[in-house]
């Protein structure tokens, strides 16, 4: 319970004690003294603790001695020429650093044909249908045994609908179904998390590609509008194609890699 | 036949009073009748007549900012003009030559190592200069498409590059805030650095050849806030212009011995130029003034060239050509200023007349980085950043069209020398020519690999080049 402000209200009225500030001097000058002898004695987790703060406030201490060191000090200007000229009207503009045009759709489009990729991860563990399948034993003594759970991340297209259940013979779980994928820009060495368009090929293949089975080395298409790409012909990109880096099943998020 | 009948149909109606009027709005002669199937052709027939041509000039016909291009009765049926009053016809001249649009890349040439900040043609349209972010300048042979000369000398980026108007000299300021002179014959540094401007160049602009010949003198605008007038032949700064609070942002030497120089201070300052004293101060943008331009701007840049390729052999002789050509351009109205700002808006002025606004020019969504009169002053063209780029009445100030089809924002933007076309360069990489008489896009020239930093059309209209991030310069011919 608090008691009141009892000391600010005799302070008030008579004024400081005619003792407190040399006491209060007194106090300040031993408290490193004080904080010393701790810092020797304290052992265990204590200890510990109390030399993480003291080395925390030092740091802070030294970092704004610098700061304060460098408003005074007077140093050579930095006149290298830098990388990345802008134009005089851009100068005092904040723009976001673009590594370089990134889009070529040309380039992208005779990969295409040609079928091969120059991908990230050129190679991938096969994965074997028992891994990549679960069997379902259905019927009323469960002996039928033609049903299949896929056991990997799926990509499902938002206009998607199933079957009647005693028909179909993949369930896709929900939990498993994802949307967006992160994508790193491997020039710009930067994220985003992207919406997923389609799946353009599983290197295990194509049932898997059908099926929409994201694992491992996947080529997967991005919506990359909100990136603001555009073609040498100044059109907008709209996809653009990724590779999956990482096992989604076991970290629960899809990251690729853009292909540029 | 049929037209035939139809056209007889529209002449036994009534005829309409029409006064014919120069942009300006001064009557030439009193109001006329008319019958109703005159065209285009007949008006300017009469026009002729009236102004007593020699030689018969090409002219358009505008009834209340809209292009007569049929005939005056159908025109008036379909835009329901009351017939009532004097319809007001304007005639605007047009230019004797026609330029014909680019519509290919010449050439592509690489040199720069850096990303290209400024591309420039010379008064003539002989030669072709750039600055670069690779510290250096570089002329360019335009018959074979080749590099010329690589002028080094400067220890930062090259940010801004001006011909004088005789064609005899060559200013680049740099990102270090020097200035450096070359002859553009030998590509030789001709004198050593004007030093003097404590932070980058953000502008230059040289002194009308009306007002002397040869070219001595020019004015540079520096990001410390100042502009300070250089003289060649004495070699340093003669006159310094401080008064901005901020970065000037843009200089211009008008035509009637003013400077102008827009400033991040919101404000633009008019100085004369024989002491430096402030003249004028023109208030009204909410931010930064970003580009100024000036009605008589092109006669001022290409001097006493035209497009008939005449030379001359004495500066007094060319003085003579450029002040009667500045007369004819500027007429006797006074020089119109327009400043485009980070306030997404911009200002028509008559800084000789009042420090007031003329009119206000709104309609940008983002802030408008280039503003250009045409080279005949009938009309003004704004690029912006909301990726589109606006057509204005260069007298009145008044909206006629929007160009949209960029999918970037606009950077930069450049005339024909007939008025009748304008191109920009934009981020999205790409160049785009735009037709005025119909307000379309007439070609889309894609080819940079990166954002296209600037633009310049040729004063001879033959060419055009421009320089962008993918560190090459494009050549782009018809």
């Amino acid at each position: 319970m608090p008691q009141g402000d009892y000391i600010e209200l005799h302070r008030k009225r008579h004024g400081y004690r005619l003792d407190h500030f040399e006491r209060k001097r007194k106090k300040e000058a031993r408290e490193v003294h004080k904080r010393s002898a701790y810092a020797q004695k304290a052992l265990g987790i204590k200890g510990k603790m109390f030399a993480k703060k003291r080395y925390a406030e030092k740091a802070l201490m030294k970092k704004t001695l610098a700061m304060h060191d460098e408003s005074s000090s007077r140093r050579k200007v930095d006149d290298k020429v830098q990388d990345g000229a802008i134009p005089a009207y851009l100068l005092d503009r904040d723009t976001t650093t673009r590594a370089k045009i990134l889009s070529n759709s040309i380039k992208q489009k005779r990969k295409e044909k040609a079928g091969k990729w120059e991908v990230p991860l050129p190679k991938v563990r096969p994965v074997a249908e028992d891994e990549m399948f679960r069997v379902i034993r259905t019927g009323k003594r469960k002996t039928k045994q033609w049903k299949r759970m896929v056991t990997k991340v799926t990509f499902v297209g938002p206009g998607f609908t199933r079957k009647p259940p005693k028909y179909e013979r993949f369930i896709r779980p929900t939990g498993l179904r994802f949307t967006k994928a992160n994508v790193t820009h491997p020039e710009l060495k930067c994220t985003f998390n992207l919406e997923i368009i389609g799946l353009k090929k599983n290197p295990n293949g194509p049932m898997y590609t059908s099926l929409g089975v994201v694992t491992k080395g996947t080529i997967i298409e991005v919506n990359v509008s909100e990136l603001g790409l555009v073609t040498p012909a100044g059109k907008v990109v709209w996809g653009k194609y990724a590779q999956v880096t990482n096992d989604p099943e076991n970290d629960g998020c899809i990251n690729a890699v853009l292909l540029v | 036949m049929e037209v035939m009948e139809e056209g007889r149909e529209i002449s036994s109606s009534n005829g309409v009073m029409c006064l014919l009027t120069d942009p300006e709005g001064e009557p030439l002669g009193a109001p006329l009748f008319l019958p109703q199937n005159t065209g285009p052709l007949q008006l300017q027939e009469i026009v002729n007549k009236l102004l007593k041509n020699e030689e018969k000039m090409p002219y358009a016909f505008y009834i209340s900012d809209q292009e007569l291009v049929v005939q005056l009765g159908l025109f008036l049926q379909k835009n329901k003009v009351s017939v009532e009053k004097v319809v007001r016809i304007i005639y605007q001249p047009q230019a004797l030559f026609r330029i014909r649009p680019v519509n290919r890349c010449s050439a592509t040439i690489a040199g720069h190592t850096e990303a290209v900040l400024s591309v420039s043609f010379s008064p003539d349209g002989r030669c072709l200069a750039s600055g670069s972010g690779d510290t250096t300048v570089r002329l360019w042979d335009l018959n074979t498409q080749t590099p010329l000369f690589t002028c080094l000398g400067h220890k930062n980026w090259v940010l801004y590059i001006a011909w004088s108007p005789d064609g005899q000299h060559l200013v680049s300021g740099s990102k270090a805030g020097e200035l450096l002179t070359w002859d553009p014959q030998s590509g030789k540094q001709s004198g050593s650095p004007l030093l003097g401007h404590k932070k980058w160049i953000t502008g230059i602009s040289w002194e009308p050849v009306h007002l002397q010949a040869p070219s001595r003198r020019f004015v540079s605008s520096s990001k410390d806030g100042d502009a300070r007038i250089w003289d060649i032949s004495l070699r340093k700064c003669v006159i310094c212009l401080s008064g901005h609070t901020l970065a000037v942002t843009c200089v211009k030497w008008g035509g009637d011995g003013m400077i102008y120089t827009g400033s991040q201070d919101c404000t633009i300052k008019v100085w004369e130029t024989s002491q430096g004293k402030l003249i004028r101060e023109l208030k009204g943008h909410g931010h930064w003034v970003n580009s100024l331009a000036l009605s008589t701007e092109y006669v001022l840049r290409t001097g006493a060239f035209d497009h008939t390729r005449k030379t001359y052999s004495s500066p007094g002789e060319m003085k003579e050509a450029a002040l009667a050509r500045y007369n004819k351009m500027k007429g006797n109205a006074p020089e119109r200023l327009v400043s485009g700002s980070d306030d997404f808006t911009m200002f028509l002025w008559e800084p000789a007349l009042s420090k007031h606004p003329k009119a206000r020019l709104t309609g940008h969504q983002q802030l408008v980085n280039h503003v250009y009169f045409s080279p005949d002053g009938q009309w003004l063209a704004s690029a912006s950043f909301d990726k589109s780029v606006k057509l204005w009445n260069g007298i009145t100030g008044k909206f006629v069209a929007s160009f949209r089809g960029h999918v970037g924002p606009v950077y930069q933007i450049s005339w024909s020398a007939d008025s009748r076309l304008l191109l920009s360069g934009s981020k999205d990489s790409t160049l785009k020519v735009w037709d005025i008489r119909t307000q379309k896009l007439k070609q889309d020239l894609p080819g940079h690999a990166d954002e296209v930093f600037s633009v310049d059309w040729s004063p001879d209209g033959e060419k055009v080049a421009s320089g962008g991030k993918d560190r090459v310069l494009k050549l782009w011919m018809n």
